[in-house]
């Protein structure tokens, strides 16, 4: 077997074995066990295919991604010049982070009822809870990318005599962008988790909704698990997405050597 | 003293410690003059990064002044470029955008084609687009040395410079270095522990001694370039410089 054959299958042939295996194991055991409600692989495809055909499931998918893109894109928007700023001002590091670290470690799903006292259960308490869960991460990242900027490439700057402005574009920024992405992958994976559970509470449109509606109507468990589904596949994507940042020329030297 | 490009004048540091304060530099006096290459050798860990970092203007003396062209050095400048051991290459700019880093005045012309200029210089034609993680360690340094040059330093502080090298880029980059100095003319300050090297290149050898730190003998090197290391005389000043350092 060549090099190159091996790499495929370790890469692609296994891991498809695996997933082949888990839908097989299921699909003997809901057969054997003639259960009632939970579906066969076979039904959960129908479903999602009956929701696909009379539209919903996009409508859903939309909901859910536009609430999603809003919220991560405000966070985004807030947390790398807040992010930048406290990395490199001592004093603002020092004044903001306590607060920061401690709201961290709360839950957005903590959140939830203040979203709705505040927002009420339109589309704005979701995203308020999508940026709450996406934009600390993404400060400390960017932060933590300042503070680690090798002190020999601000040397060089000082030592040319750069602008302060050139510093920041040609220096600090880029030096800072291989962390910003890496918080932006935190960010996207936290924010999509967040979604589908304000969703399962307070809304009327979204995957995490769809998931809640159909079990309250008429147990429609195949429509579970099809949303299930769905949402670790977008969920995979919009990681692969934030991936393709890591090819950007300018940070490439992140990740070699 | 007035004509001399750098006068270096009672310089004295100390860094605090846990046995409280360690002298490192203890007044060291030296003058350099334009376009003269001055070496400095003494043993590892004695201070000689210190005083370049002082001379620089990264540091400030404790006691002492750093004169560069009459005027106190206060800061770094681009009027003096250093060169380290690890380089400071930036990794996210290509070849001809780390040449032009430095030129971001204005009255530098055509900045590309001044980049490209130096890289050809050095040996980097044809690389200008490459991103300084597809080139080797000999390549990388070639780069640093051209955008140094880019910006027509009057000074090279060079602290170290080829010994994360192999031996072979080594050498190799010594003679480079010569060659190009001689087409452009710069003051040069070199700091090293490779007698060697200080002997093939510099007209004059400051060689300091243990921590805290003195120079403790002067050495002109009047011999003609190209130098041959094997040569009796240059075999003689070499041994006279290790009899100082104590080897």
């Amino acid at each position: 077997m060549s090099a190159a054959a091996r790499a495929r299958l370790g890469k692609i042939v296994l891991p498809m074995i695996v997933i082949l295996l888990v839908i097989a194991i299921w699909w003997i055991v809901v057969v054997r066990t003639e259960s009632a409600i939970f579906p066969t692989p076979w039904q959960v495809v129908a479903g999602a295919l009956e929701l696909a055909r009379d539209g919903t499931l996009w409508e859903h998918i939309g909901a859910s991604l536009f609430r999603v893109g809003t919220g991560f894109g405000l966070a985004l928007v807030v947390a790398i010049p807040l992010g930048l700023w406290m990395g490199w001002v001592g004093g603002v590091y020092r004044t903001l982070n306590p607060i920061f670290q401690m709201l961290r470690p709360i839950s957005p799903i903590a959140w939830i009822p203040l979203a709705i006292l505040w927002f009420g259960v339109g589309d704005v308490s979701p995203i308020f809870l999508i940026f709450i869960s996406s934009v600390f991460p993404m400060i400390v990242q960017t932060t933590s990318g300042v503070h680690t900027i090798e002190r020999r490439y601000l040397r060089a700057a000082a030592n040319f005599g750069v602008s302060r402005s050139v510093l920041f574009r040609r220096v600090v920024i880029p030096a800072v962008l291989p962390e910003i992405i890496v918080g932006m992958r935190i960010g996207i994976g936290v924010a999509w988790l967040v979604v589908v559970a304000a969703e399962m509470i307070a809304l009327r449109s979204g995957l995490g909704y769809l998931i809640m509606d159909s079990r309250n109507a008429g147990n429609r468990y195949d429509l579970v698990i099809a949303s299930m589904i769905i949402i670790g596949v977008i969920g995979l994507l919009l990681d692969g997405i934030t991936r393709l940042l890591e090819r950007l020329k300018t940070v490439r030297w992140r990740y070699v050597r | 003293m007035s004509g001399k490009k750098i006068v270096v004048a009672g310089v004295t540091k100390s860094f605090a410690s846990n046995q409280g304060m360690l002298p490192v530099i203890e007044e060291v006096s030296f003058g350099v003059d334009d376009g003269e290459f001055v070496a400095i050798v003494g043993p590892s860990g004695c201070g000689k990064s210190t005083l370049m970092n002082i001379v620089a203007g990264f540091e400030r003396p404790d006691r002492g002044s750093v004169k560069v062209d009459g005027s106190e050095r206060i800061g770094p400048s681009p009027k003096g470029i250093v060169i380290s051991q690890y380089g400071s290459v930036f990794p996210w700019l290509t070849v001809q955008q780390n040449l032009m880093f430095g030129l971001n005045g204005e009255g530098h012309g055509d900045k590309a084609a001044l980049a490209d200029h130096y890289a050809a210089m050095v040996g980097l034609k044809g690389f200008e687009a490459a991103y300084p993680h597809e080139l080797s360690g000999g390549m990388l340094k070639r780069v640093e040395l051209a955008r140094a040059f880019v910006v027509k330093p009057e000074i090279l502080y060079m602290d170290e410079p080829f010994s994360a090298l192999d031996a072979l880029m080594n050498l190799r980059m010594r003679t480079e270095l010569l060659r190009i100095l001689d087409e452009e003319r710069h003051t040069v300050l070199l700091i090293t522990h490779d007698v060697e090297e200080a002997v093939y290149m510099a007209n004059r050898i400051l060689v300091l001694s243990p921590r805290p730190t003195k120079i403790q003998a002067t050495f002109e090197v009047t011999l003609p370039h190209p130098r041959r290391l094997s040569s009796p005389e240059a075999q003689g000043l070499r041994e006279a410089i290790l009899k100082e350092l104590g080897v």
